[in-house]
């Protein structure tokens, strides 16, 4: 049995190959993409709280933080994402497990000290600076010396043209 | 003077912030009012009673305030909860007698995931109803960060007594008591 000779031009033939590398490196792509988002339980338990403990769960230690990790077990091998395993999390524990403060009520100032601390320094900023750059100059002009008298820089002058 | 104003600015800043740490120190501490009000005799109305919770191993949402009328022996739980554990099958066959005197358990979980609640209702075979308080926010109502707490509540809504730790006979008495009298 003969085979059969390939009459397709050269162009043709490359295009195909270029097509057919195209594809593997595609699929190849969206195999380790989807490796690297499939999320693991260390990853999700740094991101949580043992919501009894009131600790990050991956140094929790207690009944209820085994449970926790094993509901989120269930969820990797179920092939659920990152986000989709928060919100079952918060569905089942409330927002707590999220370890996030509330915007509301005394939760709220851990957004708002942060941001009055920032603002006090830059306000103390403010204030100091043009201060500290009257004090500066104030230095830089006693610092400077003062001019010679004429007779003494004529005297200079002519020693320093005895040199030249 | 204005050399002051700093000096005296910041130290008024570091006890604002001083001021707010022990405040959310006491904040986060678990509310005793309910406590201290059933020790003088006063029966507080049972709190967040309006609130919707959904039903446990079922569809829906139901309020504590749904059983008003009834005697209620309001349980927190949860499957991770040892004590829990032991308490359930007495509270079980007590629901039994409390049923024929209008009267009822109601447990509702803290933070526990439902699918472990659920298997714990099979494994107990509790036939008592039961709601779900996912985020924690009705069990803090009651004070309750410790499992298992009951509370006794009477048929006008009122919180006659209270257990924090595991449930004991003379608690389930009382309620049984207070079940066959009003």
């Amino acid at each position: 049995m003969s085979r059969r000779p390939t009459n397709r031009p050269p162009a043709a033939r490359s295009l195909l190959l270029l097509l057919l590398a195209c594809a593997a490196f595609a699929g190849a792509t969206a195999v380790a993409a989807h490796a690297a988002a499939r999320p693991s339980l260390p990853t999700i338990e740094r991101q949580v709280m043992c919501v009894t403990c009131k600790i990050p769960l991956n140094v929790a230690q207690s009944v209820q933080a085994d449970r926790e990790r094993a509901f989120i077990q269930r969820l990797i091998d179920e092939g659920r994402s990152e986000p989709a395993i928060r919100r079952a999390l918060v569905a089942q524990y409330g927002p707590a497990v999220l370890g996030l403060p509330s915007a509301s009520g005394f939760d709220l100032s851990a957004y708002l000290v942060p941001l009055a601390v920032v603002l006090a320094l830059l306000g103390v900023l403010l204030a100091l600076l043009p201060r500290w750059r009257r004090r500066a100059r104030a230095q830089a002009a006693l610092a400077a010396p003062a001019p010679l008298p004429a007779k003494d820089s004529a005297r200079l002058d002519a020693d320093l043209a005895r040199f030249d | 003077m204005r050399r002051r104003a700093l000096p005296i600015l910041a130290a008024l800043v570091g006890a604002g912030l001083i001021a707010l740490l022990v405040y959310g120190v006491t904040a986060q501490s678990a509310n005793r009012s309910l406590d201290e009000l059933v020790a003088r005799g006063r029966h507080p109305v049972a709190p967040e009673s309006s609130r919707a919770l959904p039903v446990l191993g079922g569809h829906g949402v139901r309020p504590l305030a749904a059983l008003r009328g009834k005697v209620v022996v309001l349980n927190f739980w949860a499957s991770w909860c040892e004590p829990c554990q032991v308490e359930a099958p007495l509270l079980e066959r007590f629901q039994a007698r409390l049923l024929r005197h209008g009267g009822t358990v109601l447990g509702v979980t803290y933070l526990d995931a439902a699918p472990d609640s659920e298997s714990f209702l099979r494994r107990y075979k509790l036939t008592y109803p039961n709601l779900r308080d996912n985020a924690g926010t009705f069990a803090h109502a009651y004070g309750t960060n410790q499992l298992p707490e009951s509370f006794l509540i009477d048929r006008s809504g009122r919180i006659v007594a209270l257990s924090r730790g595991e449930i004991e006979a003379p608690f389930l008495d009382n309620a049984l008591r207070l079940a066959e009298s009003s």
